[in-house]
């Protein structure tokens, strides 16, 4: 029989993840199934690509079914529904079970689209690794190592061709040349290590809803980046007239408010930087994310000068998102596009809205930057 | 991989009480496959031998995933071929393997005797095998992508074929228009004398031939001649294309075609094989110690689906009614008119006609004509049977009736031309600019509307010059257009 079902696999997920056949990508409609774990759900995501029809509209349509009810009794979510008991309809949104959602899948994806950029192995600390890998058959090797199915077919393939074997009396005596041996490799594995310094504009001008989405992201990042290299320092500051490194946890949760004055995060992050993250042992990565209204302009200067001079020839990658706001005026962004026109290590995003975030975090993070 | 001799043997045992019990069918093959190539297999729709392309790794995907997680397995799965081919998982255990070979040759009595069926290729497994050596030269030729895109639009418009052209064989000329047209004009009567003529043609004469001329040249003018629900085979004689994408488009819709009698009887096929393994089962087959896995797999396949009804379910339990009223003479005239419900429920005339007539039934009848004819107001009641409706104010589906009627009415509708809308081309020529103009006739249920513009699109594409379709959204009639740039929504 034909094995060759993994390349329509490799088709379809290359399609799901949008590398190729870009216009197939709104018919994707994600549905799961229910399945368990042990006492817990999980959903198992099952992205499936619809190919468009003539069909009918979805709600007017109605149907037959089978069971207890007077009329006028509502039937279960779910019920009247495409699909049947074992496989879940194809609307998102519809079942009422708390789902998880399957990390590993999620990791996989953003992996292939996602990583540290300009990440290089660094420091006197870095740790060679090595990996050994069973990787191919040779013909030497200690006895217990040996290869028995290889010996013994290589022993029966001998047999065959000189005519030795005897089918009535299959014996099977492999020599010496019959024998094969695993062989591994070893595969160094450097391992760099980094930090990211997360920098929040927590100001008052920052509405909740942007702090919102600067948490989010910071989130996003943060998670899969921690997930990824296993030697990630992460550092978190907050400022708004002034800068201070607060833990994880209450970078996520603070609400405050206050000017904005920008270059006192950027000291900050310098003087941690200067401390502890030797940048000749380090990879670095300041990530800031502000709505762009700096105190004054002579601050803004302050920051250029700083990054100019300091932090950028410190860090690989810096990295500055920008969230709209009502009361922002977004200028700083500009005056950072304008001041760094030429330098590749920083990168600037705007982030409109919560759709926006999956678009920044691959602006920062995507491949080939 | 082949039987083991035990499976063998049991298949022999299993084919021999098939035929005691009337079955009919071809040879069968059965293969043993574990359930990667099970769910290989059923990914590409029973064929190993599938053209590549996208859609079938979604499949397997799906089944893998859901198997893996324990929430489905396939048991059987059977091909109308000649011979037969199916599959059995495995890792099943006896009773399963059992149950499953009986459930088959059931299936293949079914498609050997069913009218419907009279016309499918039985020797559809090399005919998808060429389909994959056609189309995976294609891809060599002309490129992955340009012959994947082509074969998602041509998917999309699959539907859009005449289900009774399978059995009806309809002739038509293929893209041949009279080159020289002959311009006809009302043919007097010749007298030979003048004076004759007014009698011989009077005016109320030569206006009726003048209206009959003007109508036949209306109708040359048509094109189609009538509406034709074969969109694409109409668009395989009339559309711009290369040669390699006409092939294709008529691999597909020959594909497509195959699978339409499977669609059309899946109630009644269902149904008689689960009558018949469940027969084949419990006279024969089934040792004492078998009984309680087989009770509990039978009554997975026939359990009602929470408020959905099971194929299984419904066309077995038709059958057994069938049988049973013909058994007892529960039909006709004098049943009918009876209006004494108790001697109407201890009405036997023990005919024994039952067996005779679910054979008879399983020949000449579909899905449609079967629910038509054989559902009875009895059997809906006995059956829990009710039509459900989405209610807007609670956005939720509810039980809407449980009458008779009603019950009876939205299950032919949802049976109709497989619960799609019926489509036909109209114009070939719309407009005079050579643009394509279908038609939706609309039977109370607006078209889905994004996917109907985008179907628009692959069409468009497959025409080659811009696509529209007439139908009714919010009960006002529109015609959607689609030019190959941009939608836009007309009145007609």
């Amino acid at each position: 029989m034909a094995q060759k079902i993994e390349q329509d696999i490799g088709r379809f997920r290359e399609i799901i993840r949008g590398r190729i056949k870009k216009e197939l990508r709104k018919f994707i409609t994600s549905s799961e199934m229910i399945g368990k774990k042990g006492k817990e759900l999980v959903s198992i995501p099952i992205p499936r690509i619809d190919i468009p029809r003539f069909v009918y509209g979805d709600k007017q349509q109605g149907g037959v079914g089978q069971g207890e009810g007077e009329e006028g009794s509502p039937l279960a979510r779910g019920e009247g529904e495409e699909g049947g008991s074992q496989q879940a309809g194809n609307m998102p949104g519809q079942h009422l079970l708390e789902v998880e959602i399957s990390f590993d899948e999620l990791a996989e994806i953003l992996g292939e689209e996602l990583e540290l950029p300009k990440i290089e192995p660094k420091g006197q600390e870095e740790i060679v690794a090595k990996k050994t890998k069973y990787t191919s058959v040779g013909l030497s090797g200690p006895e217990s190592l040996k290869h028995f199915k290889r010996t013994y077919r290589q022993a029966l393939r001998r047999q065959i061709m000189s005519g030795a074997y005897d089918p009535k009396n299959p014996l099977i005596v492999p020599i010496r040349e019959d024998r094969r041996y695993r062989m591994w490799k070893d595969e160094p594995k450097p391992e760099a290590k980094a930090v990211i310094i997360y920098m929040m504009d927590v100001s008052g001008s920052m509405g909740n809803e942007q702090k919102e989405i600067v948490r989010l992201e910071a989130f996003w990042i943060d998670t899969w980046l921690k997930s990824q290299y296993k030697n990630v320092d992460t550092r978190f500051i907050i400022h708004d007239a002034v800068a201070r490194e607060v833990d994880r946890e209450t970078f996520f949760h603070t609400r405050e408010s206050g000017g904005t004055i920008i270059s006192s995060a950027y000291k900050l992050a310098l003087k941690l930087i200067e401390d502890k993250y030797n940048p000749a042992m380090w990879n670095i990565y300041p990530f800031h994310f502000s709505d762009g209204d700096n105190w004054s302009g002579n601050d803004t200067d302050e920051c250029i000068k700083l990054l100019k001079e300091d932090l950028i020839p410190a860090s690989n990658v810096f990295c500055y998102g920008q969230v709209e706001s009502e009361y922002g005026s977004g200028q700083f962004m500009k005056d950072l596009e304008e001041n760094f026109k030429e330098e590749e290590k920083v990168i600037t995003s705007k982030i409109a809205n919560k759709d926006a975030i999956v678009g920044s975090i691959k602006d920062f993070l995507g491949k080939g930057k | 991989m082949n039987l083991t001799p035990d499976l063998q043997k049991l298949k022999d045992e299993i084919e021999g009480y098939a035929r005691e019990c009337g079955l009919d069918f071809f040879p069968v093959v059965f293969e043993v496959l574990d359930w990667k190539e099970l769910n290989e297999v059923a990914s590409y729709g029973g064929f190993p031998n599938r053209y590549p392309h996208w859609r079938f790794g979604m499949e397997y995907e799906q089944l893998s995933k859901s198997y893996a997680w324990g929430l489905s397995k396939i048991y059987e799965m059977v091909i109308n071929n000649d011979p037969c081919y199916a599959y059995l998982l495995y890792a099943n255990g006896i009773v399963d393997q059992k149950l499953v070979m009986a459930h088959v040759y059931a299936h293949c009595d079914f498609f050997k005797n069913n009218i419907y069926f009279a016309h499918t290729n039985r020797k559809m497994m090399d005919e998808m095998g060429n389909h994959r050596t056609k189309i995976t030269g294609y891809v060599n030729r002309y490129g992955q992508d340009v012959v994947e895109d082509f074969i998602d639009a041509c998917l999309s418009i699959d539907s859009l074929i005449d289900h009774h052209a399978a059995a009806i064989r309809r002739t038509r000329v293929r893209g041949d228009e009279p080159s020289v047209e002959e311009i006809k004009i009302v043919q007097r009567l010749k007298g030979g004398r003048p004076y004759l003529d007014k009698y011989l043609n009077p005016d109320d004469f030569l206006e009726e031939q003048a209206k009959k001329l003007e109508e036949e040249r209306k109708r040359e003018r048509n094109f189609p001649e009538s509406p034709e629900r074969d969109v694409m085979g109409f668009l395989i004689a009339h559309a711009q294309l290369e040669k390699w994408q006409r092939d294709i488009l008529s691999i597909l819709r020959e594909e497509s075609y195959y699978f339409i009698p499977q669609a059309q009887t899946k109630i009644m096929n269902e149904g008689w094989a689960v009558f018949f393994h469940s027969l084949i089962m419990t006279r024969r087959a089934l040792k004492d110690s078998e009984l309680i896995d087989y009770a509990d797999h039978h009554s997975g396949t026939v359990s009602p689906y929470p408020g959905r009804l099971n194929p299984y379910k419904l066309g077995v339990e038709l059958f057994k009614n069938i049988e049973e009223r013909w058994d007892k003479g529960r039909f006709g005239k004098e049943y009918d008119e009876c209006e004494n419900m108790v001697e109407k429920a201890r009405w036997d005339k023990n005919l024994g006609l039952g067996r005779k007539k679910i054979f008879e039934v399983r020949k000449l009848y579909n899905d449609i004509t079967f629910i038509d004819e054989f559902l009875t107001p009895e059997f809906c009641r006995d059956q829990k049977l009710f039509t459900f409706a989405y209610n807007q104010s609670s956005d939720m589906y509810e039980i809407a009736s449980r009458e008779f009627q009603k019950i009876k009415q939205q299950l032919l509708f949802q049976l109709t031309n497989f619960g799609y809308p019926i489509i036909s081309v109209v114009d070939g020529n719309y407009k005079n600019r050579g643009e394509l103009l279908l038609k939706h006739y609309h039977e109370g249920v607006d078209l889905k509307e994004d996917y109907a513009k985008e179907t628009l699109t692959s069409l468009c594409k497959v025409w080659g010059r811009p696509a529209n379709i007439e139908t009714i959204v919010e009960g006002v009639p529109k015609i959607l257009s689609f030019d190959g740039e941009e939608h836009k929504e007309l009145r007609p």
